[in-house]
């Protein structure tokens, strides 16, 4: 990991060296790249764009053929899922990653210091541990999880839900929160016990403040994925801890138009993590590589 | 919550104790306790109000019902309703898991007569006899005797319809007044199979049938279960052997799956009963053969455009009088429910003849739930609309019964079904064999006998039983 | 499932320490592991281990006299099962297809993007948006919005070109759950390679250039072996989400027509809760979980190596 180069700080944006600078000084072939790669980008983006537009039109404008891209918009359809009750579901999926990300960042950060800056004894399998469970197929144990839930009455309970979650993105978060704690210099560590301080002092007062960007990349992760979920929202819950995703499902019908108020349902849901994403993408290419790309 | 602001608080403390050391287990146990706090304020918040949960298959009529909640609110004050609705199938594999798990999320549940009786016997659902007795005018003499024998065991009703249906044969008489031929009294599908013949016509949109092929037991294996009966085919035998590779069911299977290809609705091997409404009310059909339910969605003029040009005939047949199958959406009340007489009250609600008008007259007598009541059909209302489809319909589920369309007696209880809790899964898989035939993947016998494979494997546990 | 390997060598890290407080020192260390480790032991271990106790059960939900002890017979149906057999093709197919595909085209996205011009930021914006939109509502785009076939996207741009329209879900659902995966994983392979290229050490494609190696010369020769690394582990990350793909499928199209379109979860998801067959589902959870850690424990080693090879331990 040491051996990755600091990307983004200098290169991105800013400044650019003289000499690359030179070689793309053919004005024409720049321009025409650049005109590929917009449109690139606006023809891989256009789904999206078609979704915000259909949720603000009427039903009628939004099954026509051909698709019409003009129309007098709307607000009703956000209107009809408000109506729906959309509030309950936001609620349900606001705990469930807001409390199951707190749980994970608070499990986590012991536990990564204990793989990282003092290591236990066979550190390595202690995270091969924790990653191979990120790869179990959940369908594996969604029945003894809904037989046991079902046994303790706590089906259609958040905190099955918050309780799963939290299980969900543990290994991750430990292995991010491990890399921060690799950047840090074991000087400043060693010196905070020299003066006398504990194992939980040190960490709270030194180690913790030095990694906040990496506890902040760390939750964005967690809430991605906590609020993206789908498998255990569907078998878990019905009425009182439905999530967003539950809601979209509802919406579609056998029958009936349903598309424009299913894309203002779908622009609801997704909106908080893509704008969340949007702000934070230096934290997000970290974040997805578990902490292996800085 | 309040964990991420007790934290810096303890940082800025300096105390060297064996406090610290539990910080984050307090911490957790914090974030834990304020969470379950939560949870008990959320729940003892309704304590004066019963709240009952109802899962539903989003079809049109239950959405209408969603939509009549607040006549219920202000018959019963003291019920809060929750809904949770989803498509079939979803809907199904959610109510089984959890009333066969007991997982207790529902209170009031929609099931059909498949379920009814298999889980009467397991002791999962009330029995609503006692609570139908108490009710005053709720009258359960007048659901239609073959829906209410379906829905009951050991001569208690465990569920009541919400409707019910059989299946019949639709025509589009223009269409057919174009092509000059005539729909015979009682077809045979050798008669049907001619009419498409002439009837197709792709160039102009037209198929000359529709038919489902969409993989599913409440799919294709519906109208097909009745197609094989009346070929003397079937699942099993009087001694539970599988009969799916048998030549009656092979010529019933092969006579379906040549007619759908040949001349039915294009891409049938995804198109189900919601496929075939949409394309025989807009048109594109000539034929359907279908359930009976399907009245409140063609003769609708709103959505359809054949509304009113319809001409219906019973479920063509070949060695049988009769060939329909019986089938009802009902509702039932779990064991594991802790507001039954809440449910109860919902349950009652949305079944007894006063609904029905409410429907009619807030939405239009065409979308009532057929099926259910015979009162129904007595609704002036009702009749005056309903000429065309009133009395094959009634005539259909009349005749849904094993002696009139079967040849051989069977060991087991249904007609486009068996009975038995490995029907589902059987069902399901058979439908995806049949569906991959339709989609010309493979031929109808690779069909068959990878289908006589698995009946064959539920079939032993009924042989041994048999054998004892 | 971990305790594999490493059993054999002792505490490495301990080395300075002096005898005495070795046992306390020891557990000091894991004090602060062992609430995660309990927790996510509770939460995925025991629950796989019921799982493995019903897959030797012969259990169908729906009849309760059936939860018998049968052995190893579900495993037995299980490998006779054409059908399992197709689904593993199938979720073999979604990942390798995806994964690369979505590599391919993040390469070049990250290339594009891996310059300086007009609305870099934008751009990037809007090519990691389909991995931010949440998947129940990118599947259910894709299926409805974009795939219909009478007032879809897709084939009204198709028609334009004069191409006729195509029932894409009923007809090529493998390709139409392919282009919604592709779709949304691309992004994430071009932000983890783009990170890649920015890490590239400026002073070696500047000598490159003095040299008078080619654009493409220095692309194959300097570019792909530096971000061999990065593009394992997008690979190997990639792979770990996409093979339990289960949203696209359960709807766009329900794993159909039949099964042709289901991936093992998905088909698992159905015996249990359509088939309700616990037992059998059961053991083919266990054969599913058995082979992605055996191919899954191979392939993390060998690529995270690179990662964590030039570290400390």
């Amino acid at each position: 990991m040491s051996t990755t180069v600091q990307t983004q700080t200098p290169s991105a944006e800013t400044s650019e060296p003289p000499v690359r600078r030179k070689r793309k000084g053919g004005g024409a072939g720049s321009a025409a790249l650049t005109l590929f790669t917009w449109l690139l980008a606006l023809g891989f983006f256009m789904p999206v764009l078609w979704m915000v537009l259909t949720s603000f039109k009427q039903e009628a404008d939004a099954a026509s053929n051909p698709p019409k891209f003009f129309f007098t918009p709307t607000l009703d359809q956000y209107k009809a899922v408000f109506e729906a009750g959309a509030g309950g579901y936001l609620w349900n999926s606001v705990i469930a990653t807001v409390v199951s990300t707190i749980l994970v960042i608070l499990l986590a950060i012991p536990a990564a210091y204990a793989v990282s800056i003092r290591p236990v004894e066979k550190t390595k399998d202690v995270l091969f541990f924790f990653i191979s469970t990120k790869m179990l197929p959940v369908v594996a144990v969604i029945m003894p999880i809904y037989v046991v839930a079902g046994k303790l009455k706590v089906l259609d309970n958040i905190w099955t839900l918050v309780f799963l979650y939290t299980a969900m993105n543990l290994p991750l978060a430990v292995w991010m929160m491990r890399s921060f704690f690799q950047e840090v210099p074991r000087e400043v560590l060693e010196a905070a016990q020299m003066d006398g301080a504990s194992l939980m002092t040190t960490m709270r007062v030194v180690l913790i403040p030095m990694v906040a960007p990496g506890i902040a990349s760390t939750a964005l992760i967690c809430v991605i994925f906590a609020w993206n979920e789908f498998f255990f929202a569907l078998n878990l819950t019905a009425a009182d801890a439905a999530t967003v995703p539950i809601m979209l499902v509802s919406t579609m019908t056998s029958e009936g138009l349903y598309l424009a108020r299913l894309s203002a349902a779908s622009v609801l849901a997704s909106l908080p993590v893509v704008l969340a994403g949007w702000i934070a993408q230096k934290q997000l290419v970290r974040g997805l590589s578990m902490g292996a790309i800085k | 919550m309040r964990n991420s602001t007790a934290a810096p608080d303890r940082v800025r403390g300096r105390h060297r104790t064996a406090v610290r050391r539990g910080a984050w287990w307090q911490a957790l146990l914090l974030a834990l306790v304020t969470g379950f706090a939560m949870t008990g304020c959320a729940a003892s918040a309704d304590e004066t109000k019963d709240e009952i949960v109802v899962a539903i298959v989003s079809n049109p009529q239950m959405q209408d019902a969603m939509e009549l909640q607040d006549e219920f609110a202000k018959a019963h004050p003291d019920v809060n309703v929750k809904f949770v609705s989803l498509p079939e199938n979803e809907a199904r594999a959610k109510i089984t898991a959890s009333v066969a798990t007991g997982g207790g999320e529902f209170d009031v549940v929609m099931i059909s007569n498949y379920e009814t009786p298999i889980w009467a016997e397991n002791g999962w659902i009330e029995n609503l006899q006692p609570y139908i007795d108490k009710t005053e005018g709720y009258d359960d003499q007048d659901f239609i005797g073959s829906i209410r024998n379906a829905l009951s065991y050991e001569d208690d009703m465990y569920s009541v319809p919400f409707y019910g249906e059989s299946s019949f044969l639709v025509y589009n008489e223009e269409m057919f007044e174009k092509a000059g031929v005539t729909m015979p009294e009682n077809p045979t599908w050798p008669e049907i199979n001619e009419l498409a013949a002439k009837l197709d016509d792709p160039d102009n949109g037209v198929s000359g049938i529709c038919l489902r092929g969409l993989a599913g037991w409440g799919e294709v294996m519906a109208p097909l279960s009745t197609v094989m009966n009346t070929y003397g085919g079937g699942w099993f035998d009087e001694d539970w052997n599988p009969t799916l590779t048998s030549p009656e069911t092979k010529q019933a299977v092969n006579e379906y799956v040549n007619l759908v290809r040949e001349h039915g609705q294009p891409g049938a091997a995804t198109s189900g009963y919601g496929d075939c409404i949409t394309r025989y009310s807009q048109g594109n059909a000539a034929m359907w053969y279908d359930a009976t339910a399907m009245v409140s969605s063609i003769e609708d003029p709103a959505s359809s455009t054949v509304a009113g040009k319809n001409g219906y005939a019973p479920a063509p047949v070949m060695d049988t009088e009769d060939a329909g199958w019986l089938y009802s959406w009902s509702l039932a009340i779990p064991s594991t429910s802790d507001h039954k007489d809440a449910a109860w009250d919902f349950v009652s609600w949305m079944t007894n003849k006063e609904y029905i008008k409410l429907v009619g007259e807030r939405f239009g007598w065409e979308r009532v739930p057929p099926g259910s009541r015979y009162s129904t059909y007595e609704v002036p209302e009702y009749r005056e609309i309903s000429q065309a489809y009133a009395q094959p319909t009634l005539d259909a589920m009349d005749g849904a019964s094993q002696e009139s369309s079967m040849t051989h007696p069977v060991p087991y209880e249904g007609l486009q079904f068996v009975a038995i809790p490995e029907f589902q899964d059987l069902g399901t898989r058979v439908g995806q064999q049949i569906s991959a035939a339709v989609a010309g993947q493979i031929t109808v016998d690779e069909a068959l006998e990878q289908s006589q494979a698995y009946a064959e494997q539920v079939a032993r546990t009924y042989q041994r039983e048999e054998g004892q | 499932m971990s305790t594999s390997t490493g059993a054999a060598r002792t505490g490495r890290p301990r080395k300075s320490r002096a005898q005495a407080p070795r046992r306390s020192d020891a557990w000091q260390r894991r004090l602060p592991l062992l609430p995660a480790l309990i927790f996510t032991i509770v939460a995925t271990q025991i629950p796989f281990l019921i799982t493995i106790w019903y897959s030797l059960r012969s259990w169908n939900l729906l009849n309760p006299a059936s939860d018998v002890f049968v052995g190893l017979s579900n495993y037995i149906e299980i490998f006779a099962d054409r059908t399992f057999r197709q689904v593993a093709m199938n979720s073999v197919i979604y990942t390798l297809g995806c994964v690369l595909i979505a590599m391919v085209l993040g390469i070049l996205f990250a290339l594009l993007l891996d310059r300086k011009f007009l609305g870099r930021g934008v751009v990037r914006t809007l090519l990691i948006t389909p991995f931010l939109i949440m998947p129940v509502a990118a599947s259910t785009l894709w299926s409805v919005s974009m795939f219909n076939p009478t007032f879809g996207l897709v084939n009204w741009f198709l028609g334009i070109f004069g191409i006729p329209a195509v029932d894409w879900t009923s007809s090529h659902p493998v390709v139409s759950i392919l282009i919604a995966l592709v779709w949304q994983w691309t992004p994430f392979m071009m932000l983890l390679i783009l990170a890649g290229l920015q890490s590239q050490p400026k002073d070696v494609l500047e000598a490159a250039q003095m040299d008078g190696a080619s654009s493409l010369q220095t692309f194959f020769f300097i570019t792909l072996p530096h971000l061999r690394r990065y593009i394992e582990l997008s690979v190997l990350l990639g792979a770990i989400y996409v093979v339990n793909t289960f949203d696209q499928i359960y709807l766009m199209t329900a794993g159909g027509p039949g099964t042709s379109s289901a991936n093992l979860p998905y088909y698992i998801y159905q015996r249990a809760f359509l088939g309700f067959d616990i037992g059998q589902a059961a053991a083919m959870g266990v054969v599913v979980v058995i082979a992605t850690i055996i191919i899954a424990n191979f392939a993390l080693r060998l690529i995270f190596k690179g990662f964590m090879s030039t570290e400390q331990n």
